[in-house]
């Protein structure tokens, strides 16, 4: 008998299927009800660039602690995809178990020795009751639920409680599915050793107030309460779902209650040139708009950010990283843009990123870019990715301050025009390097401009003197400052004790950073940690680095592109720097960042040879 | 030299429209195009367009994209904002300020480069998008601010200024507009005021996507013999279809215009089209006829101009999208921020 894993409330288990057979339904219900028992879990989404028939995985972490990061290692198998049998059966820890179809009898070559083998006849089972082919399919994936529900301990109230939501109204729908999760139960019931599986879910109640929703779906919902207006996006994953939220939101949030018409304009334009050209078209018009996009559609974008950086135009552009170019790693995660982002365009450019952790984050950094965005008149990136936007993750529930309003930053009203007010549209009035703006058609002979690139004096004038130029170029580059001050600040975590490391992090890295602290610490390794909020970078950022000996910079790219940005914008050993660097595609876990730190952190605390001697 | 300002002062005599305004009110600033140039005839017919129709100067937005053509917004109205943005892009901008304040009146700028070479997407998709607008493609065939060569919208077999025949088809934008769904369509010459400034009018009045494509000769690279849009061969090939008289809805004044010699269209917004029949009878608004009249001219080496096609009742991209009456940009956070309350239920809805 091989060891068995035994777990409570803390395991992972992995469902590995064939996309297109209403699998993710069923594995999402499997998380649902883990959450509704109090424990926090936190899914992911693994899938191909494929609509049908290729191999997807959903993996389910419940974890007791909270710790939201993807673990690494799975502890529970099921295998539902013969295509990819042989490398999900490698996949499983020494003592953990394999869920399996097991109405065909396979030979034992298929198995291994060191883990645990779970077979539930499910085909058998559902062609017992069921005729249609695509009943079969369904119901087969609710039949594994209820075998599950079973073997973990896992709540089936629950699972028929979100039965009912799901199913409001179509009673039929719902007794249907219970129908079918009852069958897999029985089977098992009457069939298998309780303790045949010792990874249990016991009730918690570990989730209080906290939320389940994908980044997508929250930056969307920003964007609402930011006030957007008008949104111009082409269809690019992971950001797809980003526009269609927007799009649903405002179709219940955003209609007039006695007309009914629409207090928002989106267009799925004709590619991502075009929809950032809308975004800026709008925003210099006075229209808060953004974009949302992925890695490609910033690269067909930067002209026009470096335009709209130069010509000070408001525009936010969400991207939800992922992998490179062309089709396939696409569909997997990484914070590999920053360089493009920052630096987009042609000129001497920078702009506004901020890098949120969660859906919460998402929530607040899209409705703040559309603030800075127009109190910068510049455009504003919001760094997710698709670990963020695509997964539900557990977050604090969203907030809005009704006292807030809408900060449309430095424009000039018709009142001022005509009550005399000075008007340079590139003129800076306050030391801040921002200047003020007028909305085209605000007054009939006062304050319209003609807006250029490059090319223009302090009113607007054209001229390509060198001397103003150099003016208007230091004006942006105070602009910038002024960026770093009011954009999000970093947040510090302290290691309990004093210590002469420290870690930068940013993005999604949160969740397993948090946790790979918890383990450094129990470990006797103290780091304090500063998660970075938003380039340009604060002054807190330069402080942190120059308090510590050496600072890990923790990314999802190969190139440090983060730490490129530290070195760049301040003067730095680059010595000091560690890069801690993951880009697979898969997100980056807790064990590999307090591995990696911790061997990095012994081969520096090793005392060279020649001083231990003397 | 755009930063020399032309005197504010003017003549005492100068007439003023009905919204107050002297034709000289409708001026930008001094051109920097070549002495001669078609489009600074073509800026002259705007701003012309504009005196006549009693616009408040203020509330045009002229955006354009890159090259010649594209810096002529600085030349006329220069009291109302406007948009250089980058090449082959000013669709996109257009359509994005468009939906911020459908208020405005949108003037775009482009010429052949611009709109038929690296924007030709753009073009095609503001053009079945209906964006309220008038679309001005200033055509000389040429690329006159990079010296010379040649551009999408010159004939095949044409000659350049160094001798180098053309080996490409032509891209006919006039075509394109009609099938990507553009709801006005025309053509002129900026030689030819008399057809220009009434199509021009015509075309700002137009609700929906007004596309207006004027061969413009270029003096520096595109005028000799050999070229198919110098002055002289435009002279010799131009058949115009019809003459247009805009009258706009408010003015009720029709008797001047002999019956039997035109025919009327009126706009959804009421105003009316007298289209003056020059020669053949022409529909403007069957859309296959026009399609096939352009083929034929193009076919017989002939400039069609005139209105060659119209939708009397467009429905613009506002009307597609079913926006409020009050322009986008000017709702503030009671419209636009559903507040904590509804917050609180999506919360709970995501539980």
């Amino acid at each position: 008998m091989p060891q068995a894993i035994a777990a409570v409330n803390d395991f992972v288990v992995k469902f590995a299927n064939v996309n297109g057979s209403g699998s993710a339904s069923a594995n999402e219900l499997f998380a649902r009800a883990i959450l509704r028992m109090g424990v926090p879990v936190s899914p992911r989404n693994i899938f191909p660039s494929n609509i049908q028939g290729l191999p997807t995985w959903y993996e389910v972490r419940v974890t007791e602690k909270g710790y939201l990061g993807r673990r690494g290692g799975v502890d529970m198998m099921v295998a539902m995809n013969p295509q990819t049998w042989a490398q999900d059966v490698k996949e499983i820890e020494p003592g953990g178990y394999l869920f399996y179809d097991s109405t065909k009898p396979m030979p034992a070559s298929m198995f291994r020795e060191d883990i645990n083998i779970v077979g539930v006849p499910l085909t058998a089972i559902t062609n017992a009751t069921y005729s249609d082919a695509r009943q079969r399919q369904l119901f087969k994936n609710i039949i594994y639920v209820g075998a599950l529900s079973v073997l973990l301990d896992i709540d089936e109230k629950k699972i028929q409680g979100l039965f009912g939501e799901q199913f409001k109204g179509k009673e039929k729908l719902i007794d249907s599915n219970v129908k079918a999760l009852q069958l897999g139960r029985d089977w098992v019931q009457q069939h298998i050793d309780p303790d045949a599986v010792k990874l249990k879910v016991r009730p918690s109640n570990n989730v209080g107030d906290k939320i389940f929703v994908e980044g997508n779906n929250a930056a969307a919902l920003g964007a609402v309460y930011g006030g957007a207006t008008v949104c111009a996006w082409y269809p690019i994953t992971p950001s797809s779902s980003l526009a269609e939220a927007f799009q649903a939101h405002c179709k219940r949030l955003r209609h007039d209650k006695e007309t009914g018409k629409a207090k928002y304009a989106i267009v799925q334009a004709e590619d991502e040139l075009a929809s950032i050209g809308i975004v800026i078209g709008a925003g210099w018009n006075g229209a808060r708009a953004f974009t949302s996009t992925s890695g490609p559609g910033i690269s067909l974008m930067t002209e026009f950010i470096g335009l709209a950086s130069f010509a000070e135009v408001p525009a936010v552009i969400v991207n939800v990283q992922r992998g490179g170019p062309s089709t396939g790693m696409p569909t997997r995660t990484q914070q590999s843009d920053l360089l493009s982002c920052a630096y987009a365009s042609n000129g001497d450019t920078k702009h506004v990123l901020l890098f949120p952790e969660d859906p919460k984050e998402c929530f607040d950094f899209t409705a703040e870019a559309l603030d800075l965005a127009d109190r910068l008149q510049t455009p504003v990136f919001v760094m997710t990715d698709l670990d963020i936007g695509m997964n539900h993750r557990l977050c604090a529930p969203f907030q809005w301050d009704d006292t807030r309003n809408l900060d449309r930053g430095k424009v000039m009203t018709a009142a001022e025009l005509e009550a005399g007010k000075t008007f340079g549209r590139y003129l800076d009035v306050d030391g801040d390097g921002i200047p003020f703006r007028t909305y085209p058609g605000t007054h009939p002979t006062k304050g319209s401009y003609f807006t250029r690139g490059t090319t223009k004096d302090e009113y607007a004038r054209y001229s390509e003197e060198g001397p103003v130029y150099v003016r208007n170029m230091e004006r942006l580059q105070k602009k910038f400052h002024t960026a770093a001050r009011i954009a999000p600040q970093p947040l510090r975590y302290s290691s309990p004790k004093p210590t002469k490391y420290g870690v930068i992090y940013f993005g999604s890295t949160s969740p397993a950073m948090a946790e790979a602290l918890d383990h450094l610490e129990a470990d006797g390794n103290h780091v304090n940690a500063l998660r970075v909020r938003a380039f340009p970078f604060s002054q807190a950022v330069e402080d942190f680095i120059h308090e510590h000996d050496k600072v890990f910079i923790v990314e999802q790219n190969r190139d440090a592109q983060l730490r490129t940005m530290l070195m760049a914008d301040f003067t730095l050993d680059a010595r000091k720097l560690v890069p801690v660097l993951h880009y697979d595609g898969t997100p980056i876990t807790a064990r590999f960042i307090a591995s990696d730190i911790a061997q990095k952190l012994a081969q520096l605390k090793v005392v060279p040879f020649e001083k231990a001697a003397s | 030299m755009t930063y020399i300002a032309k005197p504010r002062l003017h003549h005492p005599s100068l007439v003023k429209n009905k919204a107050g305004f002297t034709r000289r009110d409708y001026e930008g600033a001094v051109s920097t195009l070549c002495a001669g140039c078609g489009h600074d005839s073509i800026s002259a017919a705007i701003i012309q367009a504009c005196y006549e129709l009693d616009i408040l100067p203020h509330q045009v937005a002229k955006l354009s994209g890159i090259g010649c053509s594209s810096k002529a917004p600085t030349y006329f109205v220069g009291a109302s904002h406007g948009f250089n943005t980058v090449h082959g892009r000013m669709p996109s901008v257009m359509t994005g300020a468009n939906l911020a304040n459908k208020d405005l009146i949108y003037m775009g700028v482009s010429g052949d480069g611009d709109s038929a070479s690296i924007g030709l997407g753009q073009f095609a998709h503001i053009m079945r998008r209906g964006v309220n607008m008038t679309y001005i493609v200033m055509n000389n065939g040429v690329y006159g601010l990079t010296k010379g060569q040649f551009s999408a919208t010159a004939d095949k077999g044409s000659i350049s200024k160094k001798g180098v025949a053309n080996s490409e088809e032509s891209i006919d934008l006039v075509s394109l507009a009609i099938l990507m769904g553009a709801t006005f369509v025309g053509r002129s010459f900026s030689g030819d005021k008399n057809q220009l400034v009434p199509l021009i009018k015509a075309a700002m009045d137009h609700k929906g996507a007004a596309f207006l494509d004027v061969i413009s000769p270029c003096v520096a690279f595109n005028n000799h013999a050999g070229s198919t849009k110098s002055y002289e061969y435009v002279r010799e090939h131009n058949e115009a279809l019809n003459r247009l008289d805009f009258i706009e809805g408010r003015e009720e004044i029709t008797t001047q215009y002999e019956p039997g010699t035109a025919t009327t269209v009126q706009q959804h917004d009421g105003s009316i089209l007298r289209l003056r029949k020059l020669g053949e009878e022409y529909d403007a608004s069957d859309k296959v006829a026009a399609m096939k009249r352009v083929q034929e001219g193009l076919q017989a080496g002939e400039v069609v101009t005139g209105l060659l096609y119209l939708d009397p009742t467009p429905k613009d991209l506002h009307q597609n999208l079913n926006t409020v009456d009050a322009p986008l940009n000017a709702l503030g956070t009671a419209d636009l921020c559903p507040g904590s309350g509804v917050l609180d239920r999506i919360n709970a809805s995501f539980r």
